[in-house]
């Protein structure tokens, strides 16, 4: 059931490598409190509050030793009960590997006609989905079991280990779902997972790949507009893109960054009601790929026309020897009028903005290395 | 038997570091720990019945390799979190 918040906070939920935390900001923004860590130590992938029932906030979690879970309030952060049964592949037929869940990377509630239904993504490659508010979690079988998987995802794996992440669920279909897989690039479901296909056309790979191997796409991070779902923008290993369905060719918009700053990097974030407006956070992808702000000036890139030009948007960020990482997960809108802006970096600070992007203010220091931040709406 | 439990999850045995539990193999021995402490045991063993790579379990403080190893209800069992870091 929905629960109105009658006064609410803006929050930033921050998962990071030593646990999570969350930011409440006074009214206009301005003004933010840190929490105690939750979980302190847990390595926490993400931690996202549930719109339909917006008391319900999940996060994804496992630590050095102990395997992967998942943990549910349903009192927006006060108390935590941990899942019954987390994602766990299927036990293998004697004599056979089977896989194991390192760890949960992704969650996404589903469809807003589905309350209490979720889905995660894991590493390695892995769909589960949850009908209980995340207390039991059972795998997509026509993903996860499918005798083409090996041929679709998980060719070139990702440092950390292969990740299915940015599950976008189209508002009108349930069972219209696009993902992405680093490595596997941008798949499709119109059934609800038993079926699945590649939107790769158009995407660039590393030197010396072979493009037409979707094992060796890396889309770092993929967003579907919520009020326009038959558009696409994605922050991929090689660039950035848009795609305007039902065409399969994805544009490489990053094109039209400057040459000097290129279109390598993790997050991208929508304007929650402008489908021409996004935002990314460069990386440096030269060389050996520091993966960090380019020249040490970090600063976010906005287009206001679906790519087609980009502006620099620096204000208050530092202007020199600042070498930020910016981790796919770890920046994220809100949806008031400006749109707030937040990033989390892997050094430990979390900056914001409440106009869009124009100018950014560090609303939390010296936490762990960040790995994601997701916006929420809390009781004041 | 006596089964002493790791820091890292004694948020399942409400903070006790030695627990009671039964089992005539450490399989056995988990799967009653699980029982007692739902969640326990896929925080230890994962979903194809081998344990987690940063975690040893001692029967005696002997390091024991299998989880069909045999038990007595005499004998001390240990979950140890290995070595991890620096």
């Amino acid at each position: 059931m929905k629960t109105k918040i009658a006064n609410t906070a803006a929050a930033v939920l921050v998962a990071t490598r030593k646990g999570a935390f969350i930011l409440k900001g006074d009214s206009s923004r301005r003004s933010w409190k840190i929490s105690d860590p939750i979980f302190l130590g847990h390595m926490v992938h993400h931690m996202v509050q549930d719109p339909r029932d917006p008391s319900v906030i999940l996060i994804a979690a496992r630590t050095g030793h102990l395997g992967p879970t998942v943990f549910r309030s349903e009192n927006y952060g006060k108390t935590w009960a941990e899942a019954k049964q987390p994602p766990a592949f299927h036990k293998a037929p004697e004599g056979q590997k089977g896989r194991v869940v390192d760890h949960v990377f992704w969650l996404t509630p589903a469809h807003a006609s589905e309350p209490g239904a979720w889905y995660a993504g894991t590493s390695p490659h892995g769909l589960f989905r949850s009908e209980d508010g995340g207390k039991t979690w059972e795998g997509v079988d026509g993903f996860n079991e499918n005798r083409e998987r090996p041929n679709w995802c998980g060719g070139d794996p990702t440092p950390d280990g292969p990740k299915t992440h940015s599950i976008n669920i189209d508002p009108r279909d349930k069972d219209h779902i696009y993902m992405g897989f680093s490595s596997g690039g941008v798949m499709e479901t119109k059934d609800g997972g038993e079926s699945w296909r590649h939107l790769i056309k158009g995407l660039d790979v590393v030197g010396g790949f072979n493009a037409a191997d979707p094992r060796i796409h890396d889309p770092h991070c993929v967003r579907m507009h919520p009020l326009s779902p038959d558009r696409l923008y994605q922050q991929n290993h090689c660039g950035v893109y848009r795609l305007d369905r039902p065409s399969e060719q994805w544009i490489r918009i990053g094109r039209n960054m400057p040459k000097h700053i290129g279109d390598i990097g993790f997050p991208m974030v929508l304007h929650p009601r402008d489908p021409d407006a996004v935002w990314v956070f460069p990386m440096d992808g030269t060389q050996v790929w520091p993966r960090t702000s380019p020249g040490g000036k970090p600063a976010v890139y906005a287009t206001k026309d679906a790519g087609k030009s980009w502006k620099r948007l620096d204000s208050g960020l530092p202007k020199a020897n600042a070498w930020f990482t910016v981790k796919r997960q770890a920046m994220a809108a809100d949806d008031r009028d400006p749109v707030g802006l937040y990033f989390g970096a892997t050094h430990g600070e979390v900056w914001g903005s409440v106009d869009e992007g124009k100018k950014w203010k560090c609303l939390a220091q010296y936490l762990p290395h960040i790995y994601a931040v997701e916006t929420a709406l809390l009781p004041r | 038997m006596r089964v002493i439990i790791p820091s890292s999850l004694r948020s399942y045995t409400a903070e006790e570091s030695e627990v009671e539990a039964q089992g005539e193999t450490v399989a056995e021995l988990l799967k009653d720990l699980d029982r007692r402490y739902p969640g326990f045991r896929f925080r230890v063993i994962d979903e194809q019945d081998a344990l987690r790579p940063h975690i040893r379990v001692s029967v005696n403080r002997e390091i024991i390799s299998g989880l069909a190893a045999r038990l007595s209800p005499d004998d001390e069992v240990a979950l140890i979190q290995a070595y991890s870091g620096g």
